[in-house]
């Protein structure tokens, strides 16, 4: 095993450790919002599609890489529009709350 | 410069990790997708400069960036609310099909003969990802209705699933260790298509939510993969985040509904002709209907009446007709609460969203536990499109698929007013006892319908 890959293995596993510890107290009406938000952070493979099809240059790395560039871009983009879509409602909730404070019964 | 390059992804991942962390508290969370999308800018901005651009890469480049952008934000503006989670699905699907690309390319540039540390992380996230891919489009199909809900099963189902896994694995050992079987990652890649779908066939359209979640996280860890591909500390941090948070939100989706990931995941076999016959058995009892303006004295008449909304309420639009039922009952010296299932509606959290675009005061809406104790003293409990949430089969027959998954006690209230369209089931395909109960009035028809209805004969008594 080279130092490169005992390092990307080290990241690897500390962000297991992260990613479970960052998360575990999310209340439940939180849990879709959460799951979209997270959806649109491994849009990061968009990354990984720029440098595939920034070298492509036979017909097919032409085609992998504009579908995975294509592919990639909908995940980023459609993942943090629509999880703000979601939250923008949450939001509203809370501004009634001040504007109206108490409701008469 | 390339250390200006790894502390900008350094950041990026710091950002990653905030912006999860605001999501799960309410006040922060829409900042936290903030965080979130600035960290992705971030690394974006730092790959660009360190690509060597062919004359072709740099158009197909720009023209999927666009024809990307376009999809993401029509598809993500134009979706009605009550279709966000097949959305979220089909992003999701997008996330793993690109991950698998990434590494086949990876692995066509690579020849016929990758170095192991290459070729391994290329066949995982070939496969997770065209699992991933697959199975998305399959929970959207199913939650936009475009094939039925309701869990598809064969005899030998298992059997059929057991060998094509084990047929990846033949092939992933084949491309791993010999490497010369021309196409053999195009294989590998159909093959893992083909589990995508036959694994999310069998699991009922109510549990999609913890089904997309799951392969939510799968998503992640191809990516991490394809970072270990192509040696890049981003997608490696980013993309295991993803693959941790996701698995526990896995967890705790499946546990919000009373049961084991296993459960909901294989929980088909066996059990739906089980359910089918008990449902049989109850043919011929009586439902008791009312009328609108009986209904409506009921409701005037209370001292605490409960609303437990649900998924026909979403679909119907009815949230401001609720509110404005909940309005004129207040008037009256009504005290009006909302009981929100966690997994009311068809994601949890899907009832906070839709009342609170109805205004409806954060006070009024209850969480389970909160309210559970309350539907005792409670005059009438309104169940608005709701059905699987307040099933006692949940609590007393322990054959039923929903069994042990905790329920709204609506059924201790004095009244139960059920909004249905009809007799059918619920999301979950289980008969519900509550709705033969003596004390249940049923009242047939569009939520909404009936909700207006209901509106105009309270003002009238």
């Amino acid at each position: 095993m080279n130092s490169e890959l005992l390092n990307e293995f080290t990241f690897f596993v500390l962000a297991v450790f992260v990613g479970i510890e960052v998360i575990s107290k999310v209340p439940t009406m939180l849990h879709t919002p959460l799951m979209s938000g997270t959806n649109a952070i491994h849009g990061i493979i968009l990354v990984g599609a720029l440098v595939i099809a920034a070298g492509a240059s036979s017909p097919v790395t032409i085609i992998i890489g504009l579908l995975a560039v294509v592919l990639a871009t909908t995940n980023v983009v459609g993942g943090f529009v629509v999880t703000d879509r979601m939250l923008e409602m949450f939001k509203g909730r809370q501004t009634t709350r001040t504007q109206e404070p108490v409701k008469p019964k | 410069m390339t250390l200006v390059y790894a502390l900008a992804y350094l950041l990026a991942a710091v950002l990653f990790i905030l912006g999860l962390r605001q999501l799960s508290s309410p006040k922060t969370a829409r900042n936290g997708n903030f965080t979130a999308a600035a960290g992705m800018v971030i690394a974006l901005g730092a790959t660009v400069p360190q690509l060597h651009f062919t004359g072709a890469g740099a158009v197909i480049i720009l023209l999927g960036v666009v024809i990307g952008a376009a999809i993401g934000t029509i598809g993500a503006r134009q979706v009605k609310m009550t279709q966000i989670p097949q959305m979220v699905a089909l992003f999701n699907g997008a996330g793993g099909g690109a991950a698998a690309l990434v590494a086949v390319a990876e692995l066509v540039k690579f020849g016929s003969h990758p170095p192991l540390t290459e070729a391994l992380p290329s066949v995982f996230s070939i496969v997770i990802g065209s699992v991933s891919f697959a199975g998305s489009l399959i929970a959207f199909a199913k939650l936009q209705e475009l094939m039925t809900g309701t869990p598809i099963t064969y005899p030998g189902q298992q059997l059929v699933n057991g060998l094509i896994a084990a047929a990846i694995i033949g092939f992933v050992i084949a491309v791993v260790a010999i490497a010369s079987i021309p196409f053999s990652f195009l294989s590998l890649m159909v093959l893992a298509l083909i589990l995508g779908v036959a694994f999310v066939l069998p699991i009922g359209g109510a549990d999609m939510p913890v089904v997309i979640s799951l392969l939510n996280a799968f998503t992640g860890l191809a990516v991490a993969a394809s970072g270990f591909t192509l040696n890049n500390f981003a997608l490696i941090v980013a993309g295991t985040l993803v693959g941790a948070s996701g698995s526990l939100l896995t967890k705790l989706m499946s546990d919000a509904m009373g049961r084991s990931l296993g459960n909901v995941l294989f929980g088909a076999f066996g059990k739906v002709q089980a359910a089918a016959g008990a449902a049989a058995g109850k043919e011929g009892r009586t439902v008791r209907t009312g009328s609108v303006e009986d209904l409506a004295t009921l409701l005037a008449y209370s001292r605490l009446v409960i609303i437990v909304p649900g998924y026909g309420l979403a679909v119907a639009q009815a949230q401001h007709a609720v509110r404005e039922l909940a309005d004129l009952l207040e008037k009256r010296g009504v005290e009006v609460n909302y009981a929100i299932h966690p997994v009311a509606g068809r994601m949890p959290g899907h009832m906070n969203v839709l009342l609170a675009e109805a205004n409806v005061p954060y006070e009024q809406l209850k969480e389970m536990d909160e309210i559970n104790d309350e539907f005792k003293n409670a005059d009438v409990v309104l169940v608005v499109g709701a059905n699987d949430v307040v099933n006692p089969a949940a609590r007393n027959t322990p054959g039923s698929p929903i069994y042990g998954m905790p329920i709204l006690n609506a059924d201790q209230a004095k009244n139960i007013v059920f909004m249905k369209r009809s007799m059918r089931p619920g999301f979950a395909g289980i008969d519900n006892d509550l709705l033969y109960d003596p004390k249940t009035i049923m009242l047939f028809g569009d939520a909404k319908d009936s909700l207006t209805k209901l509106v105009n004969a309270v003002k009238a008594a």
